[in-house]
């Protein structure tokens, strides 16, 4: 995906450096105007620990051609990526004008004190709050791409198989579970679930096998920590004996297996926190469209999806629940598609990146209008009279007609 | 009725909380989404100012003493056609935008569906008290959202005007009006909004900004800057200076975000830059004035000291080549030109927002052009030539909210073109089609049917499956056929 955003940014840069024309009206007569694109300036790019290669990488191509100078801040929580970027965009690009500082909070927090032209920041929402009131500080125009509970609502006219296998790459074949847009909790009919439970069961283990811990197709929680946390939420009291599927863990190598909970309260901390790992809750409800109000009842998430041939059940969807990006009939994939902009809203984020969204993401538009020495109305400028406004208002009410007499000496009254 | 014997509720923290419940519960309730709902605010916004035109500009004059052909272009007029074109465009805006797909997600649909942000804050000024709460607002409504407006307290009676006026003409379960200062604007700041729109100063944006910062809102801040004027000799000079002039004293008498703030030519053609701007400003407000009354007042006895004292700095007050008189008791400022004041004089560092006009003299214009971004990036930024090269330079080198090449303020009237600042002069823009945008959400969605499964997506993972995946994110359609061939 970053060799994908570099080449759409070297072959389309001539086209998104160009100056936009924007059409004028009669109120400025005669004129030119265009809104001309330039580089914000000095940007900041902190980048995550679950795709620390694109998610660094990604924003900085953005950046770069937008024309600014970058400096880029790579998770501490992925120190082996974070030394290689360190070292290779040391070597390949232009040192005076792009560096990379690693570190952890201290480091951060000393690059946040500083005047940036902007910020890009992809984590939490917990931190997005900070890196925002640092921001505030100086005025600081930020994009924030964080996260949230995506759900997926599943029909039951669908092809099953099909959509599983689309539930369960967007899961747990994304860094198990541990993605901003993975799928994190899903709902459908109390009908249905028993079908959909039948065939996440099966697919599974065509994916990874009888024993998911021994595949070395699932990748591992990214540490200790986040381990902790995630057999924390399983092992609360009202979530435990939900557990239909998985449930398997091996802390020594940092691995839990695809681990399915069906009708956990809504109250327990994974039906509250986002979930980023192999655990997938099910909710079952009588009709589908009570979905729309548990989904409305969290805040907004990063993507949310549906599985359903019912074309009004896809237009509802649409137009009622509010998310960064949707899906329908897939999971993630919206993300490979370089004319959709690709960010969140509410407590998922805020700006939004990829493709031209990249480069406008650090740029400022900057309007520009052109006047010659013409086109000079006297009835602008003092010493006002009963006559200059008449005219002045016959100019501004667009109405071609009336402007036409009033030049020309008559007036309606 | 019986309100004005009651003791007026304070607006604090409770109240904010509950008037947001009862906005959000509106808002859920999905009655600021339909084309209808929008249209029929529009319409009435519209009612607002054709009906209300006299009411409204006694108001404006009662706070500002601001005459009224000022009043009626720059806050009646433009609220008047930003409606208009609302209504003209709302169908083409709230349609979805089709977007191409590639190979990588065939088949595929996908488009970008603009839909409201939520519940809204908007924060107006004091300069345009009806234009900077109601011109946001049309934005806001266009795009379905539930409005709070809470209008500037330093023009009290455009504020309860616009109160009662939004109260009896708009729909008051999704739009109101809080009226306050301090203390109210702080708890409606507490609240979680899902934007907050701002027009005022940058040392108030920052407050602004950290609040909304506590609940992730995304803002919009439009501030202020020295707005300059750089002006070469091979021009039309009536015209030019008459331009200049009505952007600085014809505006509010300096007081507007995009006023000319400074002037700088060359040394040589100062004088005659100077003779010809004393004999407009003659024929305008004649010999004297304070007299005049095409002269808009100062808001206030606080800005009225602010600016005396940026007069009365001794480097400062030996330059003053033209104007300086002052009337305290009616808060009454002369048209005030100044030459060659010192670079670290209050009156170069601060942002005017008055009708004093410092020129500034240089050897050649293109010097002056790092001067300008030095000192944080203007609102606005203004050229005077006819020199092509010079025209280029400047609207390369110059970072500003918005250029004007050869006229001042007038790019605040073109509604396709986006208004607002960058970097100390704001985050965001508006006007036309881009006050839509500000108060909407463009959720990206993508629409798949259950053909066109690539098995290469899913685990157990293989050499050829990654190859196929490679050629399919790559778009390249000869390296899909290739990897498919290969493949089977």
């Amino acid at each position: 995906m970053s060799k994908g955003a570099c080449k759409l940014a070297l072959k389309e840069l001539g086209h998104w450096m160009k100056p936009e024309k924007a059409k004028t009206s009669m109120t400025t007569y005669p004129s030119s105007a265009e809104i001309v694109s330039e580089p914000l300036g000095v940007v900041l790019v902190i980048s995550t620990w679950n795709y620390p290669f694109l998610l660094s990488i990604d924003p900085v191509i953005g950046a770069i051609a937008a024309g600014n100078a970058v400096v880029l801040k790579p998770s501490e929580i992925a120190p082996a990526i974070s030394t290689l970027l360190s070292k290779l965009l040391e070597e390949y690009l232009d040192n005076s004008s792009i560096r990379v500082v690693e570190g952890a909070v201290a480091e951060t927090t000393a690059l946040l004190e500083q005047k940036w032209d902007k910020i890009f920041y992809t984590g939490s929402p917990r931190v997005g709050r900070i890196v925002m009131a640092a921001a505030a500080k100086h005025l600081t125009p930020v994009t924030l791409e964080l996260g949230g509970k995506c759900p997926v609502v599943v029909d039951s006219n669908v092809n099953l198989q099909v959509a599983v296998r689309r539930i369960i790459a967007g899961k747990w074949a994304c860094n198990n579970g541990q993605a901003c847009i993975a799928p994190d909790y899903v709902i459908t009919t109390k009908d249905f679930a028993p079908k959909l439970i039948d065939v996440l069961r099966h697919e599974l283990e065509e994916f990874f096998g009888k024993n998911p811990i021994e595949s070395e197709d699932m990748s591992r929680i990214v540490s200790v920590q986040h381990f902790k946390r995630l057999t924390r939420l399983l092992d609360e009291d009202e979530v435990s004996d939900k557990i239909i599927i998985g449930g398997q863990r091996d802390e020594n190598q940092l691995k839990i297996a695809p681990t399915i909970l069906v009708d956990v309260p809504e109250d327990t901390e994974i039906m509250k926190e986002e979930i980023f790992g192999p655990l997938l809750p099910i909710l079952t409800v009588e009709n589908l469209e009570e979905s729309f109000d548990v989904i409305n009842s969290k805040s907004k998430p990063l993507a949310a999806y549906l599985f359903s041939e019912n074309k009004q059940l896809q237009k509802d969807f649409v137009n009622n629940i509010s998310s960064g990006g949707m899906l329908i009939n897939d999971t993630i994939l919206h993300l490979t598609v370089s004319s959709l902009p690709f960010g969140g809203v509410g407590e998922s984020g805020m700006g939004s990146y990829h493709g031209k969204f990249s480069f406008d993401t650090f740029s400022h538009k900057k309007a520009v209008l052109y006047r010659g020495f013409t086109g000079e109305s006297p009835a602008r400028y003092p010493p006002y009279t009963p006559g200059k406004l008449k005219l002045l208002k016959t100019l501004t009410s667009g109405n071609i007609v009336s402007i036409l007499l009033a030049l020309l000496g008559f007036s309606k009254d | 009725m019986a309100e004005d014997s009651e003791t007026k509720k304070v607006f604090d923290a409770e109240a904010a909380g509950s008037l947001m419940k009862e906005l959000r519960g509106t808002y859920a309730s999905g009655k600021t989404r339909s084309y209808e709902w929008r249209v029929a605010q529009l319409k009435n916004v519209m009612k607002i100012v054709d009906d209300h035109e006299k009411d409204i500009l006694d108001a404006i004059r009662a706070d500002l003493s601001k005459p009224e052909q000022e009043s009626y272009i720059a806050e009646i007029s433009i609220v008047k056609s930003s409606c208009t074109r609302a209504l003209g465009e709302l169908n083409r805006w709230m349609k979805p935008e089709k977007v191409k797909t590639s190979i990588t997600t065939f088949p595929s649909s996908a488009e970008i569906v603009s839909e409201p942000l939520g519940v809204v804050l908007i924060i107006g000024a004091w300069n345009f008290p009806l234009l900077l709460a109601l011109d946001p607002a049309i934005g806001a409504i266009a795009a379905g959202n539930a409005v709070v407006l809470k209008p500037s307290e330093l023009c009290p009676a455009t504020s309860s005007l616009i109160a009662k006026l939004v109260g009896k003409y708009l729909d008051s379960s999704c739009i109101k009006v809080v009226e306050g200062s301090v203390a109210e604007t702080s708890a409606l700041l507490e609240q979680k909004w899902d934007k907050i729109f701002f027009t005022g100063s940058g040392r108030v944006g920052r407050i602004v900004m950290a609040a909304a910062a506590k609940h992730l809102t995304p803002v919009a801040l439009e501030l202020g800057g020295k707005c300059p004027v750089v002006v070469d000799s091979d021009i039309n000079l009536p015209v030019a200076v008459r331009r200049i002039a009505g952007g600085k004293w014809a505006s509010n008498n300096g007081q507007a975000c995009i006023a000319p703030d400074y002037i700088i030519t060359t040394k040589d053609f100062a004088p005659k830059l100077i003779d010809a701007l004393k004999h407009e400003l003659e024929a305008w407000y004649g010999k004297d004035p304070l007299e005049s009354k095409d002269l808009a007042h100062i808001v206030n006895s606080n800005h009225f000291a602010r600016l005396v004292k940026l007069l009365d700095d001794d480097k400062v007050s030996g330059k003053i080549i033209h104007g300086g008189q002052r009337d305290k008791a009616n808060l009454k400022f002369a048209p005030t030109i100044l030459l060659d004041v010192p670079e670290d004089s209050l009156v170069m560092n601060d942002e005017i927002f008055g009708p004093l006009l410092p020129i500034l003299t240089v050897d050649k214009l293109e010097d002056s052009f790092d001067m300008i971004t030095s000192r944080g990036k203007p609102l606005a930024a203004y050229l005077f030539t006819n020199n092509k090269k010079l025209k280029e330079k400047f609207v390369k080198t110059v970072s500003a909210g918005g250029l004007v090449i050869n006229d001042t303020v007038l790019h605040f009237a073109e509604k396709t073109l986006p208004f607002g600042g960058v970097g100390e002069s704001g985050i965001g823009s508006y006007h036309g089609k881009f006050s839509y945008e500000a108060f909407s959400h463009r959720k990206s969605v993508l629409y798949r049917g259950f053909a066109g499964d690539a098995s290469a997506r899913y685990p157990p993972y293989s050499d050829r499956k990654l190859k196929l995946l490679k050629a399919l994110l790559s778009g390249s359609v000869v390296g899909v056929i290739l990897a498919l061939i290969g493949w089977s």
